[in-house]
């Protein structure tokens, strides 16, 4: 800190110090006058402004800190963090000289906290030959308070730990770091993370303080910087790199797939991008692609796949299949994905050979994962048309679901087959008059209500 | 709205003197430097400076031209140009030394000064001098601490607080705190009691108490007698909850930006869309802020029809009466008329949105796992929601209640949850699941630490039968004890009798009746029992750091005694506001809430996530 306090001092000169002095003088007047302002006690609390903005800002600002002597407001302290050994090694201040510029100092950080930083770099000058020793903990007061302070005198091992240690107990982020900016100047790497692992604060104060300047490079993050890999090659490539840090098992496994998946979508984005160029394949035609698939998650890849390669061989890349077996995928998401891109694309035969299962005899079933009610719900969202949504709804094993989910889509066969089936007389006759008249509904109940034999 | 409302609740403190006060200081520092120049201004900045300050004002203090920080080459026809760079956040600090030594590379050399509000941070400039910038920018701050965002909302404005203290311990933040609450104590103290729960809560009451002690207090009458301290890492549960009181529902679609809203052409039913300020002065929208959702309509409805009963009055006018109308009447009725159609219009397209994601069925899942209840079925529900690539957020908000509710998804839910996430949203949230991780939103179960599954379900099905009891008498609190982090059965939960919400008996009204939330039902106790006294249980389930102290001056029973400052640390959502402001209303007390920012579930995520580039 020394350093930073000589650079400031280098600027100066002579006229610069007759400046400084000038604008120190004209400080006093100011504190006087405030003073005396103060005396009157006529502050007024109703917001009205008066006078300048200058004298306003003063108003509010001296109204704040105070003025009067009153203090009989205290609030007892409390035990806030397993407390560090202290140790009252000598930073007393005995000597003579030392009042003396303790004096000196006091009366110039009156200036100084009313004049704020804006003179900050001029009073300086005027006491760069007062600067002594304070303790850590006066240290840390100051540095909280914003006052000059230095670190330069804190050169053995002991006291840099003391006054960290004084920058942990007093609570203040800001100054934990600054100090542990001193400490990375001063000490050497090993020396500084030895003392550091004891220090948890501390130490997560300074992993934090490396992340923001961008030199942490811890090992998830040294994955996160693949995002800042433009180029998807390089980016490629870094993930390979990425490959031999030593993550836990199930990272690892992650980070294995973000490279297999990206290097699959370089080979498939350029295959597609040449294909939809050159007009040869319908779909691409049809559905232009709106984005490149580089860089996006494994499910969106897999419908990517569904839409544009369905059916190609397990073999291929591109293949859902294929990416179904390599990443894992399992059998419910591989449905529901798989059953959103065939809906988008209206191919309901695809979506039905999805749930059709043979049995060894050679009959068909149905069979999902996952409940048909969602099923519908999922095609319903994908504008599926009522005669392809009932075939699901009637797949629906519980009857009341079945039937508000018919209602709910306005499945007019579903509902009277199933209350025909249930030979619910009263509650056919109760839909016939929510049916239109002439519609073919209303005559399949009344038909239905006709029959007879059912009844 | 509830039954016993005390009608003798103190009068709020006026806080309009914080923004005074902020302005007048920035004023005193462009004042500082003479001559026209330009501001930069960071863009988290712009919305709170638009709170206290508008152009005029900056015009008349020589500032030429405004900017939004880009973090590029400045173009500018000042010679002195001032940067006013409030780096708020200070989030893209680093980033200021290439504007300057591109600016140098150019041949040009201008005067820059960098504002930092709230404060400055050592850190920054020993970036400046390690650029060997730092003679050629100079810096100043701003102490813009607080910003009254309502008459009882005081924002802090700092929602990377979260994320710099929970997420990475970085505690410089906490200073600030303590300076906010200090400028507080100063304007509006002495306080005469403090509460608090939370290692950041202590750490913040020290650094003001330092504070105060530092400086001299002067005698005045108190206008604020109690303060309370809250952690947001204390009650993690209630800001991941879907919001579904007004303002609330509002922030969560909407997105509330310091106190003002843009409502999107979808609401106002033309082709633009417009930016409202949400607050008391909105008389419609005052009336119906705090209420639940499902209450707004009927309430819009009514007031829609008084409106069109004061509206037909004319017809029956003679040129006189109308007269009087039109001059006295006519302008009121035309502005209530604006602002009920557009919360009407704002509340058709929230029941849209909402109805279009299943709202309904997403509720029943999170209030299942606040119960405990059916926890296999959330599961899958969950697992529907990742698998079919609903928004990211609101699957990650879902997992996160899962293992806060559970104490942790069991190792092999864990694994194949974390699959399927980052199968669906991208591998690269390997990152906010290490974020999560450390947070401790989202866990694992460690084997042998914790009850099994069936035990706690055990534990949680025989606490909740005693809930019920609970309610009865105020002493007794009953705890979900549910292994390493243990959620209170604050939350009391009560399913069994229909509750009217049109008449809420409780803060669980925020929450559709279904439970209370937990940050607002430690307030109402420590409160009611003038300390911790009897909750020992809770707050060793809540890892302690609870304290409350008495300053010297207290024992002077006036009004100010009846207004309390809630202080939340990490942020806090605006059902929490209203559940305070209910209690409020029951107790006859004034809420104050103090937040170092309004959080909702989606931000509060949101400040989880590391994969923007």
């Amino acid at each position: 800190m020394w350093r930073e306090h000589k650079h400031v001092f280098s600027i100066s000169n002579v006229f610069k110090l007759k400046e400084s002095k000038r604008a120190v003088n004209s400080i006093r007047s100011l504190v006087e006058e405030e003073d005396e302002e103060d005396d009157v006690e006529k502050v007024s609390w109703s917001g009205e402004p008066v006078g300048s903005i200058s004298w306003s800002v003063k108003e509010t600002e001296s109204s704040i800190r105070s003025t009067g002597e009153v203090r009989d407001q205290s609030f007892p302290k409390i035990h806030t963090a397993p407390s560090l050994p202290k140790n009252s090694s000598g930073y007393s201040l005995s000597s003579l000289f030392k009042e003396h510029s303790e004096k000196l100092l006091t009366s110039l950080i009156l200036y100084l906290l009313d004049c704020r930083w804006s003179v900050h770099d001029d009073v300086i000058l005027l006491w760069q030959d007062y600067v002594s020793d304070w303790t850590p903990e006066e240290t840390v007061k100051r540095m909280q308070q914003g006052k000059v302070y230095s670190l330069e005198k804190f050169r053995s091992l002991q006291d840099k730990l003391l006054l960290l240690d004084e920058a942990v107990n007093a609570h203040d982020g800001n100054v934990i770091t600054a100090v542990l900016i001193y400490l990375k100047k001063s000490l050497s790497k090993e020396i500084l993370f030895r003392e550091l692992i004891t220090r948890e604060i501390a130490l997560r104060h300074y992993i934090h303080y490396l992340k923001e300047i961008g030199e942490q490079k811890l090992l998830l993050m040294q994955y996160r910087d693949h995002l800042n890999v433009r180029d998807e090659n390089k980016r490629r490539d870094f993930l390979k790199n990425c490959l031999s840090f030593p993550f836990s098992p199930d990272d690892a496994t992650h980070v294995q797939d973000h490279y297999t998946l990206l290097e699959r979508q370089i080979i498939i984005e350029a295959n597609d991008k040449q294909v939809e160029s050159s007009g040869q394949a319908d779909i691409f035609k049809k559905y232009p692609r709106k984005a490149s698939i580089l860089n996006m998650p494994i499910i969106t890849t897999l419908y990517y796949s569904c839409f544009y390669h369905y059916g190609e061989s397990d073999g291929t890349f591109s293949s859902p299949a294929n990416i179904r077996k390599t990443f894992r995928i399992s059998d419910k998401q591989f449905l529901l994905t798989c059953l959103g891109a065939r809906a988008k694309l209206k191919a309901w035969f695809d979506v039905d050979a999805l749930f059709t299962t043979k049995n060894w005899l050679g009959y068909t079933k149905k069979r999902s994962p996952i409940g048909f009610h969602r099923i519908v719900d999922i095609l319903q969202k994908n504008n599926a048309p009522v005669q392809v949504l009932q075939d699901y709804v009637n797949l629906v094993e519980d009857v009341e679901q079945k039937i508000s989910l018919a209602q709910k889509y306005k499945c007019h066969d579903v509902i009277i087959n199933t209350y025909r089936d249930l030979k619910d007389r009263q509650q056919l006759i109760v839909y016939r008059g929510k049916v239109e008249r002439s519609s073919s509904e209303y005559r399949k109940i009344e038909e239905i209500l006709s029959n007879s034999v059912r009844w | 709205m509830a039954h016993s409302v005390r009608r003798d609740a103190p009068e709020l403190p006026d806080f309009s003197l914080l923004k005074r006060l902020a302005r007048d200081q920035l004023i005193y520092l462009l004042e500082q430097l003479p001559g026209r120049k330009d501001l930069f201004i960071e863009a988290d900045l712009m919305s709170p400076l638009d709170r206290i300050a508008n152009v005029t004002t900056l015009k008349q203090h020589d500032v030429d031209k405004l900017y939004k920080v880009e973090h590029k080459p400045i173009v500018s026809t000042s010679d002195q140009t001032v940067r006013g760079c409030f780096l708020y956040p200070l989030t893209n600090w680093f980033l200021f030394p290439d504007v300057v030594n591109a600016d140098k590379a150019f041949g040009r050399f201008r005067r820059y000064k960098i504002i930092f509000s709230p404060q400055k941070f050592y850190a920054c400039e020993n970036l400046l001098e390690e650029q060997g910038i730092f003679g050629d920018v100079t810096t100043d701050e701003w102490s813009f601490y607080l910003l009254p965002l309502d008459d009882d909302i005081i924002s802090l404005e700092l929602p990377e607080f979260f994320r710099d203290y929970f997420l990475e311990g970085d505690q410089r933040w906490v200073r600030t705190a303590g300076s906010a609450l200090h400028l507080l104590h100063s304007v509006y103290g002495p306080f005469s009691k403090v509460y608090g729960i939370g290692r950041c809560s202590k750490m913040a009451y020290e650094s003001w108490r330092e504070q105060v002690e530092e400086g001299e207090q002067r005698a005045r009458q108190a206008e604020i007698g109690n303060v309370f301290l809250i952690d947001r890492d204390v009650d993690l549960v209630t800001p991941l909850c879907s919001q579904v009181v007004y303002e609330g529902l509002v922030d969560d679609i909407f997105r509330i930006k310091c106190g003002c809203v843009e409502f999107c052409p979808d609401v106002t039913s033309s082709d633009k869309s417009i930016k409202v300020m949400l607050n008391s002065q909105d008389k419609v929208f005052n009336e119906i802020r705090n209420e639940h959702f499902s209450q707004v309509f009927g309430f819009l409805s009514q007031k829609a029809r008084n409106l069109q009963t004061a509206y037909d009055k004319r017809s029956g006018m003679d040129i006189k009466q109308m007269k009087t109308f039109v001059s006295e009447e006519l302008k009121g009725l035309k502005q209530e008329h604006r602002l009920l159609s557009l919360h009407i219009g704002a509340s058709e397209s929230m029941m849209k949105k909402k109805t279009k994601q299943d709202f309904q069925e997403l509720l029943k899942t999170e209030h299942s796992l606040l119960e405990g209840f059916e926890i296999r079925e959330c599961i899958s529900y969950i697992e529907e929601h990742i698998n079919r690539q609903v928004s990211m957020v609101e699957s990650m908000r879902l997992l996160c209640l899962l293992s806060l509710t559970e104490n942790g998804l069991l190792p092999k839910d864990y694994r194949s949850l974390k699959n399927q996430f980052l199968q669906s949203y991208g591998i690269e949230h390997l990152l906010t699941f290490s974020n999560l991780k450390q947070l401790g939103l989202l866990v694992e179960q460690q084997p042998g630490e914790t009850l099994t599954v069936m035990e706690s379900r055990v534990g949680k099905l025989v606490n909740d039968k005693t809930a019920g009891q609970i309610q009865a008498g105020p002493n007794t609190v009953t705890v979900f004890n549910t292994g390493w982090v243990p959620i209170p059965l604050l939350y009391l939960i009560q399913s069994d009798e229909e509750y009217d919400l049109r008449v809420p008996r409780d803060m669980a009204y925020i929450f559709s009746g279904a439970y209370i939330p937990l940050s607002c039902k430690l307030i109402e106790q420590v409160l009611e029992r003038d300390g911790w006294t009897g909750l020992e249980e809770v707050t060793r389930m809540l890892n302690g750091h609870e304290f409350a102290v008495t300053g010297k001056t207290s024992g002077v029973k006036t009004d100010s005694q009846r207004i309390i400052l809630v202080m939340f640390l990490g942020g806090c959502t605006f059902s929490e506001i209203s559940a305070l402001r209910f209690l409020g209303r029951e107790k006859g007390l004034k809420f104050i809430v103090v937040t170092t920012a309004i959080t909702n579930s989606a931000r509060l995520l949101e400040s989880m996530l590391d994969n923007h580039a």
